[in-house]
């Protein structure tokens, strides 16, 4: 057992767990939040991803132990002050799901693949962007739509910022 | 999960010698391969041992006509590095196609070669562009370190440390993903030196890992367009077969990504 310790959406949070425990349960067990999702047992889906860092990861192929006083964000952790983050906003605008179980992890590859590309995102990058998340109701076609409007939009809000 | 322990290596020498001491011990380094291996508990260390977090094992310089990347360094910090995409573009290309994002953060090139597996991406680069291998205990050229599937030269308790790329005259990387797992099921990696030598090596394809078509290189020598690999196509018989795709269909695909290659570069 190792007592782990990171920021998890801005908050120091600490667990004693296995060190074979995964992030993605340290997360969903250790630290109750449950928005995280684990959609298959083989690394490919992407339901689990989680921003370690700053930078998106999948958080069932990783150690709690390996982000051991890392900065963690996971989807509880995008809204302020009770307003959806653009990305969020832009996936019910758009009704970027179906069922809704990979929504998470196509939440924060997209605010991901937005902070590396910017406003440049156009439909061809998103989807090979996407290619670590699989949405098994193949709703792909809104998700894409909802990463775009989110990008443009978030490029809008910085430049009328500057 | 079978139960391990984890270590978190300061220095290379601290990793070494954690590993000494260590039952039956792996060393994990961006670990996209390492833990969905022990998830499946086809693998059971009893130790790991991290060497993502060894400063010197970490980053990209220009040195001496050659570009060096520290083991530790992530695909994605090689696919955007500057200096990868202004002397070896076609590294950087090839370190960018690599899984998918959220892997490419994690994963890293010492990693990624240490495990050698048949199918990954780097291998063939390596073997191409002429790289040197160093580790914590010595200095070898690429084709010294793969010696076949899941193979390499490595020690037990050797450490990849970094890994030095000649910078060419030329290169480039062109691969046919598994539709579904997206690993190469044919990578191409060409590449002309500085002193007009040209290499080609092939991954995913071969059985017993990467593998050089010398019939191409000679081709590309005197005449470097996609025409001149068109008409060369490599044997069967050492090439993978399985659900995915008949050893003939990996022949046929590596000619058509030598072609994309060449007129790529």
């Amino acid at each position: 057992m190792t007592t782990v310790s990171m920021t998890l959406n801005g908050k120091k949070v600490s667990a004693n767990v296995e060190d074979r425990t995964l992030l993605v349960h340290y997360i969903r067990e250790a630290q109750n939040l449950t928005g995280t999702h684990v959609g298959c047992d083989t690394s490919q889906c992407g339901a689990c991803v989680v921003h370690v860092n700053g930078e998106a990861v999948k958080s069932c192929s990783m150690l709690a132990v390996q982000a051991n006083g890392a900065d963690v964000t996971t989807v509880e952790g995008l809204a302020s002050g009770g307003e959806l983050h653009p990305v969020q906003a832009a996936f019910r605008e758009h009704h970027g799901l179906q069922c809704g179980f990979c929504t998470p992890g196509m939440i924060m590859t997209a605010v991901d693949m937005i902070r590396r590309h910017g406003a440049n995102l156009d439909e061809k990058t998103i989807r090979h962007e996407l290619e670590g998340n699989i949405c098994r109701c193949t709703g792909y076609h809104n998700i894409v739509k909802a990463i775009k409007a989110a990008a443009d939009q978030m490029a809008a809000m910085k430049t009328a910022a500057e | 999960m079978y139960e391990t322990h984890y270590h978190r290596a300061a220095s290379v020498a601290d990793a070494a010698a954690q590993m000494e001491k260590a039952e039956d011990g792996k060393y994990l380094s961006g670990g996209q391969t390492l833990i969905p291996t022990m998830k499946q508990r086809l693998a059971a260390p009893s130790d790991l041992i991290d060497l993502r977090h060894i400063a010197d094992m970490k980053g990209i310089s220009e040195e001496g006509g050659a570009v060096k990347i520290g083991a530790a360094t992530s695909h994605n910090a090689v696919a955007t590095s500057p200096v990868v995409q202004r002397l070896i573009p076609g590294l950087a290309a090839l370190a960018g196609g690599i899984g998918d994002p959220a892997v490419r953060h994690m994963g890293t090139i010492g990693g990624s070669i240490s495990n050698n597996d048949p199918a990954a991406d780097y291998p063939s680069a390596l073997i191409a562009l002429g790289a040197t291998v160093t580790t914590n205990q010595r200095s070898l050229s690429a084709e010294d370190f793969f010696t076949g599937m899941f193979d390499t030269a490595l020690d037990e308790g050797e450490i990849v440390t970094s890994v030095s790329f000649p910078v060419p005259e030329k290169s480039a990387y062109s691969k046919y993903p598994n539709p579904a797992s997206r690993y190469a099921m044919a990578g191409v990696f060409v590449a002309k030196g500085k002193d007009g030598a040209v290499k080609v090596a092939v991954t995913g394809a071969g059985q017993n890992g990467v593998f050089r078509v010398e019939e191409m290189e000679s081709a590309l020598s005197s005449n470097w367009s996609s025409d001149a690999v068109a008409g060369i196509s490599v044997s069967a018989d050492d090439l993978l077969s399985d659900i995915h795709g008949s050893a003939e269909y990996r022949a046929n695909l590596v000619t058509v990504m030598a072609k994309r290659a060449v007129a790529a570069a």
